[in-house]
């Protein structure tokens, strides 16, 4: 189990090991970490892993399963549903942007070779709105979340599915860079997103239970008890840096893009089940 | 002139009162907490040492299991400079450590450090 974690992540720690030299391919990497998390949680079933902490906290589990009865996240579906069905001034909707929409949450985050970035869904929503002469919404509160929750709504069940195209070398590039940033300690209390997720998954600090990064993705946006609200994957980032003492980065700037590319890759397969309440 | 006076009443005032503190102040420490004590309070106050995030300590509660119970100090570490060193960089001792370098980080200051070593090595 050890060995798995330091061949995973001593390789991405080693900066200067150059990509021509990267011995793991991003199945590899899937693999390891998947098989990981098997043999730290042996019982718990693969696609668990979606409910986060509660795939290993039973008793988290009983009180997350009341709250769920009476869902926090569903008023801001129904806020997004609307918003998906307002036509911009121009007349335009959501939907000409997105013609397979609202069920597109798996189709991103994806490479975009024209525009040779990561895109995410936040990304695409408001470049979709400022292609039709709306405003951008902010990336971490407000209004994008009511949209994302819909949208993440409607695409429960689909598979997580991330591509890493084989005809343009920057898309392994940023899944590289995105594992990188996991496996890098950071912040003034030294800590790496892999401290706690992986190496420590499972293990109490204080009272609270540590999730496994397995599944961390397919949940979001997400109804945080603590934030009282819903907020999107890059607030969490935010939030997480705070915590360890980092200065944040940008949300939807090219690191959290690049960190949720080689995330939501980690969790490939898994069905999407946002959005989610935690604490 | 009686405003004058007044404003030297209550400036001269002022200062009695804070040599008064002034003096106190030494008084208290000397009969109020040990640098254990303090070292207790530094290791359990969560913006500084958090220790309890990780590790089972007396006296502590809801404490985290991600690390080693403190206990049986002074036989694991016989030395306490070689406490004192864990706690200021444990990456020297094992580099995959989730502990923080709380020297080298500048988490607390050696003086800090200093009270939590008296601490820690008392349990």
């Amino acid at each position: 189990m050890k060995k798995i974690f330091y061949r995973v992540a001593l390789l991405a720690m080693a900066s200067s090991v150059a990509l021509a030299a990267q011995a793991t391919t991003p199945e590899e990497d899937l693999a390891a970490f998947r098989n990981y998390f098997k043999e730290r949680f042996p019982g718990v079933q693969m696609n668990e892993y979606t409910n986060g902490v509660y795939a290993i906290d039973p008793i988290g589990r009983e009180s997350w399963e009341a709250i769920e009865e009476f869902p926090p996240y569903e008023p801001f579906v129904d806020d997004g549903k609307e918003m998906w069905e307002t036509p911009f001034a121009n007349g335009k909707t959501y939907k000409d942007c997105f013609p397979d929409g609202p069920a597109i949450a798996s189709k991103f985050p994806r490479w975009d070779k024209k525009q040779g970035m990561v895109i995410t869904l936040p990304l695409a929503i408001n470049q979709c709105r400022k292609a039709n002469g709306e405003k951008p919404l902010k990336y971490k509160k407000g209004p994008i979340n009511n949209i994302l929750s819909y949208i993440a709504y409607e695409s429960r069940g689909q598979k997580t599915h991330v591509i890493i195209p084989k005809d343009d070398p920057r898309a392994l590039e940023a899944y590289e860079k995105g594992k990188k940033f996991y496996y890098t300690r950071r912040g003034q209390l030294n800590f790496s997103c892999a401290t706690c997720h992986l190496q420590n998954a499972g293990m109490r600090i204080r009272s609270d239970i540590l999730s496994p990064a397995l599944g961390h993705t397919t949940h979001f946006p997400v109804y945080r008890s603590k934030w009282g609200t819903v907020g999107t994957l890059h607030r969490r980032f935010t939030g997480r840096n705070k915590q360890v003492r980092a200065k944040p980065f940008k949300a939807q700037g090219e690191q959290y893009r690049d960190l949720e590319y080689f995330l939501t890759y980690m969790s490939n397969g898994l069905p999407l089940n946002g959005p989610g309440s935690r604490k | 002139m009686f405003a004058n006076t007044s404003k030297w009443i209550g400036m001269s005032g002022t200062v009695a009162v804070l040599a008064g503190q002034l003096l106190i102040s030494p008084l208290a420490a000397a009969t109020g907490s040990s640098p254990i004590d303090e070292g207790r309070a530094l290791a359990f106050s969560r913006k500084k040492g958090n220790c309890l995030a990780c590790h089972e300590i007396k006296s502590g509660t809801a404490h985290g299991n991600i690390a080693p119970p403190l206990v049986n100090m002074k036989s694991r570490y016989p030395n306490k400079e070689d406490l004192r060193k864990q706690i200021w960089n444990p990456l020297a001792r094992n580099p995959e450590t989730s502990m923080p370098p709380f020297g080298r980080h500048e988490i607390l200051s050696k003086s800090e450090i200093d009270k939590v070593v008296e601490f820690i090595w008392s349990l």
